[in-house]
C-alpha cells in the first residue's frame, strides 16, 4: 500500500480553488440547516450529518464525469450536492414533499437522481457496493467509457459484500473506484475495536486491487488522489480503492448522544477542519479575501434558504398514489 | 408441437432470449463450464461465450447484487440461484433494493432483472437443498414471482419475465427438469397475470402450484374414479396473485383443498386460504383444507422426507374430508 500524501502542494487555479470552497460550504451550511429543521420538526427520522467530511466527497467527486456512475450510503447529503443535485429537491425530500428527489419516500438516506446518474444513498451498510459492480458491469459489456463511483463506510469494511465485490471486481476487472470514507467509527464502534487489520487499503490489495490512501481533510490531496485513481481505472487497469481518511464532526445521527469518544478528540480533530484548513490555505496563498469568502457565503445562504422555502411551499404526494410506484403489479 | 423436458424448455427460453436481445445475459455459480447445476444452460457458454453465460465465485449477495446494478445500468440479467435455500444469502439485496429502489426512488429506478432460483424438496437432499420457501417471497411487493409447473411455462413464463420492467422470480421445482411435455412451435412469451384450471371439475378445487401440481392431478384422477370431480388450479403466479380464478372455482364447488409444498404455518397455502375466506366465505359449504409439509427441517431418509412432504393420498384423504357423504 501506499498512502498518497501530497509531496507538494497540487497546483490549483483560484477559480478552482474557490469553487472547491463554495462546495464545502454548500454542505456544511446545508447540514446545519438539516440539523436545525431537524429540532424544529420539519425534518424526522434519521438523519446523518456528514459535517467535518466535505473535503473527501467535494475532493473526490471532481474526479468523475456526468457520464460516470454515483453509489452512495445514507450520509449522502454531501456526494448528492456535489454532484450537482440541487439543494432545494434534497431539502424537500428531507420535508417528505412529491417535488422532493426521491418524491419523498426515501428521504435523508435515499437521495436518487438517475440524470445524474447519482443511484442513491443506501442504508444497508454494504448494501451499495454490488449494485455498483452491476453498474460497473453494465459500461463494461455495453463498452461504455464510463467508470463506477462507490462511496462506503469504514464500518462496511466488515460485511462480506465488501469481500464479494472486492474480490468480483478485480476477478472481472471491473472499472470502479472504490471510495472508502474511512471517520474511524461505525457509530459507536472504532475502528480499532471491529477490524483485526485496520489498514483498509491493505485489504484491498490482497484482493488485486490497486489501493492508496489519503488525507481526507485535504481537498486538493483528496481530489488529486481521486484524479489518480480514477485515471488508472480509466486506463484499463481494473479497479481501484481509496481511503480517505476523515472524521465526522457530529454524532452518528441526531439521535446519538455521542457517548463512546471524548471530547478531547473531538477537539483535536477540528483544528483539523477541512474548510478552516483550506480557508487558511488559500488567504495564505492569496487566493483568497474576506470579500469572497463573505460573497461565498451569501450566495450559498440564498441557495439555502430558497431550499427551505421551496421545500415549505411544496405539496405533498397524494396519498391516492401511494401504490403508484411500486414493481410487479399486472399492468393493465 | 414438440416433445421435450423442462430443462430443456428453460434451456430453449434462455437460448431464444440470449439470440434476440444483446442486453441479456446469464450469471450463476457453474451456469458456463459447469452446464449449471441442474444442466439447465448446459452447451450455451460454447453458443454464447463466457461474457453472456458468466460464471461468478460464491457470492449470492454479490451477484444478485450486480444482477440488479446492471439491470440499472441497461442490460437484461439473468440471474441463476443454485438452490432457494442459498437464495437467503442474497435476500438483502432481494428485499432491500431490487424490490424497494422502484419506489424509494420516486419511480427514477427501473430493474428489470429476472432470477431465476431451482426449489423444493423430494430428492433426498435433506435441511438445507429442499425448502419450498418461494411463499416469503410473494411476501414482498415489489417483485413478481412466477412458479412454472409445466414444459410449455418453464419456456414461456421465462420469456415473459424478461419483458417485465421489474424484478420477476421464477422458482422451478427441482423435481420438475426431468418432466416431459408439449412445446408448442409457435410458443413465446405466455400471460403471467393468471391461474390455469388444469383440470375442470364441479365438486371440489384442489389449489396448487410448481412441483405440487402432477400431485394434485394424481389425486384429482384417484378422486373421480371414487366419483368425486375434482377441479385442479394451478396458481402459477404467486405474485401478484389471480384471486379471481380461484373464486370463481370456490363458487362453482363450495369446497377447496390448498396444497403447498411449504410449510403449514404462515404458508402460502394460508394466504390462499384467507382469500377465499375474504371473497368466498357465504360459497364455502366447508372449511378450506390445507396440504402442506411437515413442520420440519426436511430430513434426508426417504420414508422419513416422503413423510414430511404432501402425498398424493393425503391430498385425497383431505379432498374426501370436505364432502360429507364421501368422508
Ligand atoms: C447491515 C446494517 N447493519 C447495521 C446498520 C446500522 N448502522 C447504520 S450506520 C452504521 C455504522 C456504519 O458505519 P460506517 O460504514 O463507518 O459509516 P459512517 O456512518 O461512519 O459514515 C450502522 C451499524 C445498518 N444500517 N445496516
Ligand atoms: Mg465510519
Amino acid at each position: 500500500m501506499s498512502v498518497t500524501t501530497m509531496p507538494e502542494r497540487p497546483p490549483v487555479t483560484p477559480e478552482h480553488a474557490v469553487f472547491l470552497l463554495r462546495e464545502m460550504l454548500r454542505i456544511r451550511r446545508f447540514e446545519e440547516k438539516a440539523a436545525e429543521m431537524y429540532s424544529l420538526g420539519k425534518i424526522h427520522g434519521f438523519l446523518h450529518l456528514y459535517i467535518g467530511e466535505e473535503a473527501t466527497g467535494v475532493g473526490s467527486m471532481q474526479a468523475f464525469t456526468p457520464d460516470d456512475a454515483i453509489v452512495a450510503t445514507y450520509r449522502e447529503h454531501g456526494h448528492a450536492l456535489a454532484r450537482g443535485m440541487p439543494a432545494r429537491v434534497l431539502m424537500a425530500e428531507m420535508y417528505g414533499k412529491v417535488t422532493g428527489c426521491s418524491h419523498g419516500h426515501g428521504g435523508s438516506m435515499h437521495f436518487f437522481d438517475t440524470n445524474r446518474r447519482f443511484y442513491g444513498g443506501y442504508a444497508i451498510v454494504g448494501g451499495g457496493l454490488p449494485i455498483a459492480i452491476g453498474l460497473a458491469l453494465a459500461d463494461q459489456m455495453q463498452n461504455r467509457q464510463a467508470i463506477t463511483a462507490c462511496y462506503f463506510g469504514d464500518g462496511a469494511v466488515a460485511e462480506g459484500e465488501f469481500h464479494e465485490s472486492l474480490n468480483l471486481a478485480a476477478l472481472w476487472k471491473l472499472p470502479v473506484v472504490f471510495l472508502c470514507e474511512n471517520n474511524l467509527y461505525a457509530m459507536g464502534t472504532a475502528l480499532e475495536r471491529h477490524q483485526a487489520q485496520t489498514d483498509i487499503s491493505r485489504k484491498a490489495a490482497v484482493y488485486g486491487l490497486s489501493a492508496s490512501a489519503v488525507d481526507g481533510m485535504d481537498v486538493l490531496a483528496v481530489e488529486a488522489a481521486t484524479r489518480e485513481a480514477a485515471a488508472s481505472v480509466r486506463g484499463g487497469k481494473g479497479p481501484y480503492l481509496l481511503e480517505l481518511r476523515t472524521y465526522r464532526f457530529r454524532a452518528h445521527s441526531m439521535a446519538d448522544p455521542d457517548l463512546y469518544r471524548t471530547k478531547e478528540e473531538i477537539a483535536e480533530w477540528k483544528k483539523r477542519d477541512p474548510i478552516v484548513l483550506f480557508q487558511n490555505r488559500l488567504r495564505e496563498s492569496g487566493m483568497l479575501t474576506d470579500e469572497i469568502v463573505a460573497r461565498i457565503e451569501a450566495e450559498v445562504g440564498d441557495e439555502i434558504g430558497q431550499a427551505v422555502q421551496f421545500a415549505e411551499e411544496s405539496p405533498r404526494e397524494p396519498v391516492e398514489d401511494l401504490l403508484k410506484e411500486v414493481g410487479g403489479q399486472n399492468r393493465s | 408441437m414438440s416433445k421435450m423436458t423442462y430443462r430443456e424448455a428453460v434451456r430453449a427460453a434462455l437460448r431464444k432470449a440470449l439470440h434476440d436481445d444483446p442486453r441479456v445475459f446469464l450469471m450463476g455459480e457453474d451456469v458456463g463450464r459447469y452446464g449449471g447445476a441442474f444442466a439447465v444452460s448446459l452447451g450455451l457458454l460454447g453458443e454464447f461465450g463466457p461474457e453472456r453465460i458468466r460464471d461468478t465465485p460464491l457470492s449470492e449477495s454479490t451477484f444478485v447484487g450486480a444482477g440488479i446494478g446492471a439491470a440499472l445500468g441497461g442490460m437484461r440479467p439473468i440471474v441463476e440461484i443454485m438452490t432457494i435455500n442459498f437464495s437467503l444469502l442474497a435476500l438483502d439485496q432481494i428485499l432491500n433494493n431490487a424490490a424497494a429502489l422502484r419506489h424509494m426512488s420516486g419511480g427514477q429506478l427501473r430493474v428489470p432483472m429476472v432470477v431465476r432460483v431451482a426449489t423444493g424438496g423430494g430428492r433426498q437432499l435433506a435441511a438445507q437443498h429442499s425448502h419450498s420457501l418461494e411463499g416469503w417471497y410473494a411476501h414482498i411487493p415489489g417483485i413478481k414471482v412466477l412458479t412454472p409447473a409445466t414444459v410449455a411455462d418453464a419456456y414461456g413464463m421465462l420469456l415473459a419475465a424478461l419483458g417485465e420492467p421489474d424484478p420477476v422470480f421464477l422458482f422451478e421445482h427441482a423435481t420438475l427438469y426431468s418432466l416431459e411435455g408439449d412445446l408448442a412451435e409457435e410458443a413465446g412469451p405466455c400471460d403471467i397475470s393468471r391461474g390455469e384450471v388444469r383440470r375442470p371439475g364441479r365438486d371440489l378445487t384442489l389449489i396448487t402450484y410448481g412441483g405440487s401440481l402432477g400431485k394434485a392431478l394424481l389425486a384429482a384422477e384417484q378422486l373421480a374414479a371414487a366419483g368425486l370431480e375434482a377441479e385442479v388450479i394451478d396458481l402459477r403466479t404467486l405474485r401478484p396473485l389471480d384471486a379471481q380464478t380461484i373464486v370463481q372455482s370456490v363458487r362453482k364447488t363450495h369446497r377447496a383443498v390448498v396444497i403447498d409444498e411449504a410449510w403449514r404455518t404462515g404458508s402460502f397455502a394460508a394466504e390462499v386460504s384467507a382469500q377465499i375466506m375474504e371473497n368466498a366465505f357465504d360459497d364455502l359449504d366447508a372449511p378450506v383444507a390445507r396440504v402442506c409439509s411437515e413442520e420440519v427441517p426436511m430430513p434426508y431418509a426417504k420414508h422419513l422426507e416422503d413423510a414430511a412432504l404432501p402425498q398424493v393420498d393425503e391430498i385425497v384423504a383431505a379432498a374426501r374430508e370436505l364432502v360429507p357423504r364421501h368422508g
